[in-house]
């Protein structure tokens, strides 16, 4: 009798427990490695960054690298990018680009990216960073194209994210900020981490 | 052996008797399913809410090369408060203009005590003076050369906290840079 008493019917919990473990699971987002790992001062601002119409430019260690979301703009830049620099990318190689999140080489050398693997694309010194100088200033065309192809796919005005490392020297933001100002686009997103107010 | 072979057939009184005894078997205990579950949920509870980035919104003024369009625009001296950002998170303000201060550049820390005190005291002190609420404080961000930019991201949060209504970010002028990064704090200021 007292063994009875102490056994409780699991069932429904568990049921309970695996629906919501399923939601859960369908609902996550799978995170993608990112080729140039940063670390993201902390802020007290919980906005969150828009989802989608969103071009990540990463700063850090020196190097830029860029990221837009939405697979049929990233292809529509990629050409756009191609035939300015005199590169021509395949139909294939525009759809294993369409499924990288970020990447940080100039146009010329896109293609041994786009044809390696995962693993090896995000190996640690590997992508040297998009040039961002004023004599090849190649970050200024990706977000140039990638602007005009969210604009004819979404109609939407592209947003723009800035994720710096939290140790990067000013001069190096400042030059993205100049960058971005002179395409007049002068609200952005910085991508903080979070914290609370007493610190 | 013989109760697994009856199990399926099931008939006359004896075989009612293996039925009952087979449910009893067929009771599984789900305790450990369950922890094992809600660990995995808790798990993804968390992961998921936490990788939504958080980010803040910044936005410059326009950059305007006409000269006719971007005159300047005088503001009272009192209003302003400069924040001066150096390397190794150091950190100067002052009040009014380079050249003869109202408060003289002074040392001040990050956070909770130190800068946040101080522009929370201006706000306050500065809606007294001009005697409107429009007319609040404006807050100068220098960055220098040398500072990173988890110092600028940090006081632009201060800028948020203390709900400072304006607030701009100015390159640092070379008076400013020597200010901050060399020299005797007070030694430009008589």
């Amino acid at each position: 009798m007292s063994k009875k008493v102490t056994s409780i019917d699991m069932t429904a919990m568990c049921d309970v427990a695996f629906l919501l473990l399923t939601f859960f699971i369908l609902t996550a987002t799978a995170k993608q490695p990112e080729p140039l790992p940063v670390d993201t001062p902390a802020s007290t601002v919980q906005t969150k960054l828009p989802e989608s119409d969103l071009a990540t430019i990463t700063i850090g260690k020196g190097k830029v690298f860029f990221g837009v979301t939405g697979k049929e703009v990233r292809k529509q830049a990629l050409m756009a990018m191609g035939q300015k620099y005199g590169v021509q990318f395949t139909e294939e190689e525009a759809e294993r680009f369409s499924l990288i999140e970020s990447f940080g080489v100039p146009v010329q050398n896109l293609k041994q990216i786009i044809n390696m693997t995962s693993s090896e694309r995000n190996e640690e010194g590997l992508q040297p960073g998009i040039p961002k100088d004023s004599l090849n200033n190649q970050l200024a065309d990706w977000i140039m194209n990638s602007r005009q192809a969210t604009i004819d796919i979404a109609q939407k005005e592209l947003n723009i994210a800035i994720k710096g490392d939290a140790r990067s020297e000013y001069p190096e933001i400042k030059k993205i900020m100049d960058i971005l100002q002179a395409q007049n686009i002068n609200s952005f997103n910085l991508v903080t981490g979070l914290r609370g107010k007493d610190f | 052996m013989a109760e697994l072979n009856t199990g399926d057939g099931g008939g006359g009184k004896k075989g009612a008797k293996k039925v009952r005894s087979k449910k009893l078997n067929s009771k599984v205990d789900l305790t450990a399913m369950v922890d094992l579950a809600f660990l995995l949920i808790t798990f993804f509870m968390l992961t998921t809410s936490l990788s939504k980035p958080q980010s803040m919104d910044l936005g410059l003024p326009d950059k305007d090369e006409n000269p006719e369009k971007n005159k300047d625009v005088k503001v009272d001296e009192n209003r302003t408060m400069t924040l001066l950002l150096g390397d190794n998170n150091k950190l100067k303000y002052y009040i009014g203009m380079i050249d003869n201060p109202i408060v003289k550049p002074t040392d001040i820390a990050y956070g909770k005590e130190g800068i946040r005190k101080e522009i929370l005291k201006r706000k306050k002190t500065v809606v007294e003076y001009t005697g409107n609420k429009d007319k609040g404080l404006i807050v100068i961000i220098k960055p220098s050369k040398k500072s990173n930019y988890k110092n600028l991201v940090d006081v632009l949060d201060e800028m948020a906290i203390a709900d400072v209504p304006t607030y701009a970010i100015v390159d640092i002028s070379p008076e400013e840079t020597k200010l901050i990064d060399g020299a005797a704090p007070e030694s430009t200021t008589p």
